[in-house]
């Protein structure tokens, strides 16, 4: 099993996305995905931006996919989407089964992000017929449910697991963030961009329970199934996907197979933040067994 | 434009086709729908007497089998379609990629609709689906604003229904998992949300407490109307404000009949009521509002307006007695 990093969900400056990525073709990481998935009124990086740092990915021996956009609303964004298929060089992850239909109308591979509903060996099997190589599984999937679908037969496609940070759970057409800070969506100014990891929100008993980003709500707790290695490996998942959420992500990618390094990194980690393994054993997300 | 109400059971069915809609959807007694509480949807002898009354009535038909078959189990969603053609159900309502394929080859003559719990936002996915299964319509999620709506309209292969009046989900539906994160059931999987044998109020010195599987949703007052919890309408703090809020949206309902007239020119061909869950009574008070509304609209569309009257009738059935038109207006998103 490889290590992968998901693609980076937050509003970062152009700068800050450079720096990261720097980092990124320096680690020993195989597999890079690419873009902005969340909300296209961000544009600190535009499309020849993303194509750019693919090709210095690539250069550096990574494998790139670019990533598209989740929830497609408006023509344009539709527009954009094909653009980012029709790239001549790299594979995309669909987001979105409108992703899937622009990558199938050019007979072009793609990979299912864990947005595309995906809850059976049925209709996996329909999409790797229209060109799905990979796909991550769905965040609220469970190891159990991954067994029953991978175990009787040897799927003809690639599995990957959200394996740790922050879990996209929903999106919506409304802005939280621009809301929280009294701004309409047509007007937010990218506020998104102040919150680096999304906006934190408790209940009122001071237990964190999502984060804000933009018009996703993600899980408060980071999942962590970095514990979960050997049952992966002997099921055959292929990948376990990094969801960054700062540099530290790409250090803890880096080593996080590497058994002297695994067990400094989770002290350090569990000083910081809240973490979660609940979907993977078949419980509410945010649980821990 | 058809009128498409919920009918939970029996009785519900009956009052809505009574009341004028022109066509109902209901799911089967089992999880191959997202509506599965207890004491609600059909068995099939049910179905088949729904069919039968239904069809009396010169009515429509829809079953929706709208969750996505766990593996090892689809042999229960696959009776489920198996049943829906036997009985001369006139549409399948339906979100699973396997699903559909199954259906559109075992019964290519049953019309399919794609349910909004396939998340269809845009051009692609609807071609996909109609290139693949040939589906006949497809319901909208809640996520567009009018003009994306009307926008789509103009290049759709296939008929948009929309939702019109209920319960406002304010996510991507087929595509959250608020629910699941909190309860361990998702709406996706047979689960409904927020199941209720996780909900548990509490009362504390004057103020209530709203439990999700023990997790405090919201602090009401004791006189507070209050809607059905669920994680989204809760009110929470953040790191810059302590004071609770409604942070993605209070409990209320969405109520689009100021944009019959949009809806109509963008030719949207149905309207759909939401409310499965809800009991008859509520049945009958939308589906005659619905029911006048579009009839007025109808007999003289130049002239169409929203009666204060039928605004009042449909808030008293609304979460929070506050209604909304939600993603379909700009400035809500």
């Amino acid at each position: 099993m490889k290590v992968s990093l998901g693609p980076l969900l937050y509003c970062w400056p152009k700068e800050k996305v450079i720096e990261f990525y720097q980092a990124v073709a320096n680690s020993q990481l195989p597999l890079v995905y690419l873009g902005e998935t969340i909300c296209s009124r961000r544009r600190e990086l535009k499309f020849t931006d993303y194509m750019d740092l693919a090709h210095m990915l690539r250069a550096s021996g990574k494998e790139v996919v670019i990533s598209t956009l989740a929830l497609l609303e408006a023509p344009s964004e539709y527009t954009e989407l094909k653009k980012q298929v029709d790239n001549g060089e790299f594979t995309i992850e669909a987001n979105d089964i409108g992703a899937v239909q622009a990558a199938k109308e050019l007979g072009l591979p793609f990979i299912c992000g864990p947005t595309v509903n995906n809850y059976n060996l049925a209709s996996l099997k329909k999409l790797h017929s229209w060109g799905m190589q990979r796909f991550v599984m769905p965040v609220e999937l469970s190891k159990h449910w991954l067994d029953k679908v991978i175990s009787t037969e040897t799927p003809a496609f690639e599995v990957e697991v959200f394996g740790h940070g922050f879990m996209p759970l929903a999106l919506s057409a409304r802005c939280f963030t621009a809301r929280h800070k009294g701004l309409t969506k047509d007007k937010c100014q990218t506020i998104c961009i102040s919150n680096s990891k999304g906006l934190l929100a408790q209940t009122q008993e001071s237990e964190p329970l999502l984060r804000l980003n933009g018009i996703q709500t993600q899980s408060a707790a980071s999942i962590d199934l970095s514990s979960e290695k050997a049952d992966m490996e002997r099921m055959g998942v292929d990948y376990f996907r990094v969801s960054p959420s700062s540099l530290r992500s790409v250090e803890l990618a880096d080593t996080l197979f590497d058994g002297e390094h695994q067990r400094q990194v989770k002290q350090e980690k569990r000083e910081s933040e809240l973490s979660c393994n609940g979907y993977w054993h078949q419980q509410a997300g945010f649980s821990t067994l | 434009m058809e009128l498409l109400c919920p009918a939970g059971n029996l009785a519900s069915l009956k009052t809505a086709l009574n009341a004028g809609a022109d066509a109902v959807y209901l799911g089967l007694k089992n999880d191959t729908n997202a509506r599965s509480f207890a004491g609600l949807n059909f068995t099939p002898k049910k179905l088949q007497q729904a069919a039968e009354y239904t069809k009396k009535q010169g009515k429509k038909i829809f079953l929706t089998i709208n969750t996505f078959p766990k593996p090892g189990e689809e042999k229960r969603w696959y009776e489920a379609v198996d049943i829906a053609a036997n009985t001369g159900i006139d549409a399948l309502i339906m979100a699973d990629l396997s699903l559909l394929d199954y259906a559109h080859s075992h019964y290519p003559h049953l019309p399919l609709h794609l349910s909004v719990q396939a998340s269809a936002t845009n051009l692609g996915a609807l071609k996909l689906y109609k290139e693949e299964f040939n589906i006949e319509r497809a319901v909208l999620p809640r996520v567009l604003s009018m003009k994306q709506v009307r926008d789509l309209s103009k290049v759709t292969p296939v008929d948009l229904e929309v939702f019109a009046f209920g319960s406002l989900c304010i996510m991507a539906e087929g595509r959250c998992h608020l629910s699941s994160y909190v309860t361990g059931q998702s709406p996706n999987t047979g689960g409904s949300c927020s199941p209720a044998k996780h909900v548990r109020w509490q009362e504390k010195e004057g103020t209530r407490l709203t439990r999700l599987n023990e997790v405090l949703i919201d602090k009401s007052s004791i006189n507070e109307q209050m809607g059905y919890p669920v994680v989204c309408k809760g009110r929470y703090t953040t790191q810059d404000n302590s004071e609770p809020t409604h942070l993605l949206e209070s409990p209320t309902s969405l109520n689009t009949l100021s944009l019959l007239p949009e809806l109509a020119k963008a030719k949207v061909v149905s309207l759909k009521i939401e409310g499965r869950q809800r009991s008859p009574a509520y049945v009958e008070q939308v589906t005659s509002v619905w029911r006048r509304a579009i009839d007025t609209y109808l007999n003289n569309p130049t002239q169409y307006r929203t009666r204060d009257e039928w605004n009042r009738a449909l808030s008293k059935v609304s979460e929070g007695q506050t209604t909304t038109l939600g993603a379909y207006e700009r400035i809500w998103q």
